[in-house]
């Protein structure tokens, strides 16, 4: 019982004494507040500047969930297309690896060519960056049949979509619901590194000017705001697993 | 008798271009033929194409040479009639053992497009079923909430509801224990006798095959053919008793001889 309560506690206990640390040290060594501001510093900015980073916070969210809105369309389509074929698998691969290889931040510029700064690039980047882990996770679903299962059901004359339906796709849900905590995160990146250099809006807009003034507590208090929806999202995409697909968790099912 | 499953001349090899005898040969010139309501058990030393053998009798896999006809007429799809239970259970995790049972049912016609209509009577035969392995009122548990034994007498089940007329089983008791092992030879002794159902089952152990079958096949090694054919006169139904008595174990080591030559040749 105590010890439950222990593990229910310890996110807060272990998050609270990395501030006490964070403060002290900044305190004890006498860290310049430009340079590291302390946490009492980054609490007071959150509070001077409250209303731009709540308006930045809401316009980064919107971005980030459209963004992976449409990674979660696409790369569950994607996935299934490329799971469902050997022959589409193999030419789509390498060309699916290259793509992601590319670092996302090198596409801005041409997002920004095709659409102008603001809110369309950075949508697309939160989708380019995080479609990819989708589009894999599903296909391993897939693709992982046990072959002797798919046996018993052929022999018993089941179609290509029957096996799709009866099995892959049930048991693609924990891939595809693991998949999409990576996911979520990855958009984040991607909306602010194309704020941070094309938009007038958002969180990396906002810490962008901040450094411009040379307000290192507000630029921390960005960051602060941006784990902060991390984490929530995280949180979210995880009950959701939990409540699509508890049966794999229980039953020791192959994750990822 | 016409037989009801026929490999005539039969030859497969694996990872050949447009099949041929390039690539691996896993069969060569193979040649069975079973009964309706016959028990036939294959055994053979290990890599020698008994699950090919069980792959070409159900269309999973077309052979390059010879023919497999089932009921006289030459397969060129997956049979559509064949329960199957391998080694491993197979059950899907998130159904309970009850719908694991469904399954077939889902994909089998008629019963497929009757579904809906008939689910009180389809519910009531796979309970039916699991209780005559043993297994009465564990239909809501899910397979990983059961022994290993439980898994592979529901794969069973799930291999017998639809009432098959051809049942394949690929070492089905290979992971259990010899007690288990023993309690599913009578499981599947007592299906066969009340079904007449045709059965093919293979095995590495050599009790196994003589126990339960009518005719046991060995097979060489790779490439695979049948190299020996063994009736098994035991009178049935057969007890558990029969395996200890000097008869059993007289076809027992007989077979262990060709196993033996097998390996050897
Ligand atoms: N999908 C496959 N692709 C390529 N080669 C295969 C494939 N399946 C089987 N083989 C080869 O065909 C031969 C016969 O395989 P098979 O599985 O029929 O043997 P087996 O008698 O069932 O063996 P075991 O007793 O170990 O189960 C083996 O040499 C194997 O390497
Ligand atoms: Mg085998």
């Amino acid at each position: 019982m105590s010890q439950q309560l222990l593990i229910r506690a310890s996110p807060w206990i272990f998050t609270i004494v990395t501030a006490l640390v964070w403060e002290a040290a900044c305190r004890l060594f006498q860290i310049p507040p430009f340079f590291l501001p302390p946490p009492t510093a980054i609490a007071e900015a959150f509070v001077e500047f409250w209303g731009p980073i709540y308006r930045n916070s809401l316009y980064t969210l919107s971005t980030t969930l459209i963004g992976f809105g449409m990674a979660v369309g696409f790369g569950l389509a994607l996935g299934l297309v490329v799971g469902w074929s050997r022959a589409i698998y193999a030419g789509l691969y390498p060309l699916m690896i290259g793509f992601n290889a590319v670092p996302k931040v090198a596409v801005v510029p041409i997002l920004v060519l095709w659409f102008g700064i603001g809110f369309i690039p950075a949508v697309l980047t939160a989708f380019l960056i995080s479609f990819f882990p989708i589009v894999v996770n599903v296909a391993t679903g897939l693709a992982t049949i046990e072959p002797e299962l798919e046996d018993v059901l052929k022999a018993l004359g089941a179609s290509k979509l029957d096996i799709m339906r009866k099995v892959g796709i049930p048991r693609t849900l924990p891939y595809f619901f693991g998949s999409l905590k990576v996911a979520i995160t990855l958009a984040f990146v991607g909306s602010v590194i194309s704020e941070s250099t094309a938009s007038n809006y958002g969180i990396g807009n906002l810490m962008l000017q901040a450094q411009a003034r040379f307000e290192v507590p507000l630029i921390f208090a960005g960051l602060v705001a941006l784990a902060v929806e991390g984490i929530a999202m995280y949180g979210l995409m995880a009950i959701l697993e939990n409540r699509m697909t508890g049966w794999a968790q229980r039953s020791g099912f192959a994750q990822n | 008798m016409s037989a009801f499953v026929a490999l005539d001349g039969v030859s497969h090899s694996y990872g050949a271009v447009g099949g041929s005898a390039e690539g691996t040969l896993a069969v060569d010139g193979l040649t069975i033929s079973v009964e309706a309501g016959e028990f036939v058990a294959v055994v053979g030393p290990s890599g020698c194409g008994k699950s090919t053998l069980m792959k070409l009798a159900t269309g999973l896999q077309f052979p390059f040479k010879g023919a497999v006809r089932i009921a006289g007429n030459v397969i060129r799809s997956p049979v559509k009639i064949a329960g199957m239970a391998f080694q491993a259970p197979t059950l899907l995790p998130w159904r309970t053992t009850l719908d694991n049972l469904l399954l077939p049912l889902e994909i089998v016609e008629p019963h497929r497009s009757e579904m809906r209509r008939r689910k009180p009577e389809y519910i009531e035969r796979a309970r039916k079923l699991l209780a005559s392995v043993g297994l009465g009122g564990l239909g809501g548990k899910y397979p990983w909430e059961l022994s290993g034994g439980m898994q592979q007498r529901t794969s069973l089940c799930r291999a017998l509801i639809h009432e098959p007329q051809l049942l394949m089983l690929d070492e089905p008791f290979a992971a259990l224990d010899a007690f288990t092992r023993e309690e599913l030879w009578c499981v599947i002794r007592d299906l066969h006798a009340a079904r007449k159902i045709t059965v093919i089952l293979v095995t590495h152990d050599l009790r196994e095959a003589v126990f339960l079958a009518d005719r046991v096949f060995v097979m060489s090694s790779r490439p695979g053919r049948i190299i020996a054919e063994r009736p098994i006169e035991l009178p049935r139904p057969r007890e558990l008793d029969v395996t200890f008595t000097p008869a059993f174990s007289d076809i027992v080591q007989e077979l262990r001889g060709h196993i033996v030559r097998a390996r050897q040749g």
